[in-house]
């Protein structure tokens, strides 16, 4: 089992181990509730150090990165600066992975993938760049960490303790700066539906900078408020709202594809097409009108005693911020429209929800 | 260390018995509810079914998890806590007292005595 380099402070802190994506990850410090709390009314701090950093540097790196990705990396400020949410998708136009590509300078980049997709990212990222010339690609992860710093507080929280002013930085850019004293890269990305930032270090800093972080009123949160305030804004999780066999334009992410940027990219002509055919399934948001709660995999009738199934619940779970059971649910076009009823079978039983407009929340 | 109280019953599937004469009120323990994290939700049955022992006789969710819920002696239900519904924080904060959850009609008074007692239940749960 892989550990982060957080792993001894997360053990002192009592949190509750457990097996993630073979990490060793917390799923829970205090409790789910409050930490979810502390990031909507606060700053909460997430060892995200499992994802997968991926550097890929040289002249080669725009077109490199252009032909893997579905998003146009040339959209990103030349200088660095800035980053943007893509997909890898293969030629079929099934998605690979979501990932973040973060633009340092002009021939440097940072890819961050999912911890459950690294080996199969590399491999495709490195199969992908035989032959090419100018390009290095190095996966970093073992030898540096990421921190995720979130609510409407975090901001200001690394604003005090940075020598860059972090507020200046609009949603989605990125600067270089001295954190508490480590060298970091503080991005205002992250997954929760709130403001804050990211910030990449040295593995081995890793440990001072998350205690200065705790010091300032950040709250250690768990995978478990993670994966509840990501579905309360929405965001995807891949192998649940996405995966191989899921075009884009079945996960609300077709706004990611752009097919007309310049030059070739991996899955153009699929996504091409995909993207003018008529939509059969669509991903929802739905919000249960009782107290039952909808998870993974239950499946979405139509209203009526007897009405057919029409999907299926891809994340589900109980959100504080609603008081109410809400999930994302990939069902028949003509179900998805917003304001429809639709029954999610619980345990044999039907409970009555409806189509919600998206996110269940947000507060960027 | 998760608090066991002495005179209860309990089951490896991690819910707690007091028998008082012919009746038996049924919960979950205090390490079944810290290792649940914040209690969300609760489906209990109706009064006057008849539960054998190892029946679902109902479900418990956290924000991320659904545990099912063991009857550990067979009898009729003939109370059930509903003040839990919309509160279940009470599980949580109380699991011997606020937070039980039904009341049973032992079919057999000596059933319950099969079941762990405070010592065994505690080297169950490795403590």
């Amino acid at each position: 089992m892989l550990r982060t380099p957080l792993y001894e402070a997360h053990r002192k802190a009592d949190a509750r181990l457990v097996p993630f994506a073979g990490w060793e990850m917390p799923v829970q410090y205090r409790g789910v509730l409050d930490e979810c709390r502390a990031v909507r009314g606060g700053a909460g701090l997430f060892d995200v150090s499992h994802m997968g950093r991926v550097r890929v540097r040289g002249e080669g790196a725009l077109p490199f990165l252009q032909y893997l990705t579905v998003n146009d990396v040339s959209k990103l400020s030349p200088g660095g600066g800035e980053a943007q949410y893509s997909l890898l998708c293969r030629d079929a136009g099934g998605i690979i992975d979501d990932i973040i590509v973060y633009r340092l300078r002009e021939h440097e980049f940072i890819v961050v993938v999912n911890a459950s997709n690294r080996d199969k990212d590399l491999h495709w990222m490195q199969h992908h760049a035989v032959r090419r010339e100018h390009l290095v690609l190095e996966d970093e992860t073992p030898q540096t960490a990421l921190i995720a710093v979130q609510g409407p507080q975090a901001v200001d929280l690394v604003d005090a303790l940075s020598d860059r002013e972090v507020a200046a930085l609009p949603r989605f850019g990125l600067d270089e700066s001295v954190v508490a004293g480590v060298q970091t890269v503080v991005a205002r990305t992250g997954y929760t539906g709130e403001d804050g930032v990211e910030l990449f270090c040295r593995a081995h800093e890793a440990r001072a900078l998350w205690q200065a972080l705790v010091d300032k009123g950040g709250v250690p949160c768990g995978l478990g408020a993670r994966d509840t305030l990501r579905l309360e804004a929405a965001l995807p999780l891949y192998g649940h709202e996405m995966d191989e066999h899921t075009p884009p334009y079945e996960a609300r992410l077709g706004w990611v594809v752009k097919t007309k940027k310049p030059g070739d990219f991996l899955g153009k002509n699929a996504l091409t097409q995909l993207k003018n055919a008529p939509r059969h399934r669509v991903l929802v948001g739905l919000e249960m009108e009782g107290r039952g709660i909808p998870r993974e995999g239950y499946p979405v009738h139509a209203e009526s005693p007897d009405g057919a199934t029409v999907g299926r619940v891809t994340s589900g779970t109980f959100s504080p911020q609603r008081s109410k059971g809400i999930a994302l649910a990939r069902v028949e076009a003509a179900h998805a429209a917003d304001g429809t009823r639709l029954d999610v079978l619980i345990r044999d039983a039907r409970h009555a929800a409806c189509v919600v407009p998206l996110p269940f929340y947000k507060n960027v | 260390m998760s608090d066991i109280r002495p005179g209860f019953r309990y089951t490896k599937s991690h819910e707690w018995v007091k028998v008082e004469g012919d009746t038996a009120t049924i919960g979950i323990t205090d390490h079944a509810q810290e290792e649940l994290g914040d209690i969300v939700y609760i489906e209990l049955p109706e009064v006057g079914r008849v539960l054998s022992a190892d029946d679902v006789f109902g479900t418990v969710e956290s924000v991320k998890a659904v545990s099912e819920l063991y009857a550990p002696v067979s009898g009729e239900v003939v109370a059930v806590n509903e003040a839990l519904s919309g509160s279940e924080a009470a599980i949580n904060e109380s699991p011997y007292e606020t937070g039980w959850m039904i009341t049973v009609k032992l079919k057999d008074p000596a059933e319950a005595g099969k079941l762990l007692d405070p010592d065994a239940y505690r080297s169950q749960i490795g403590e």
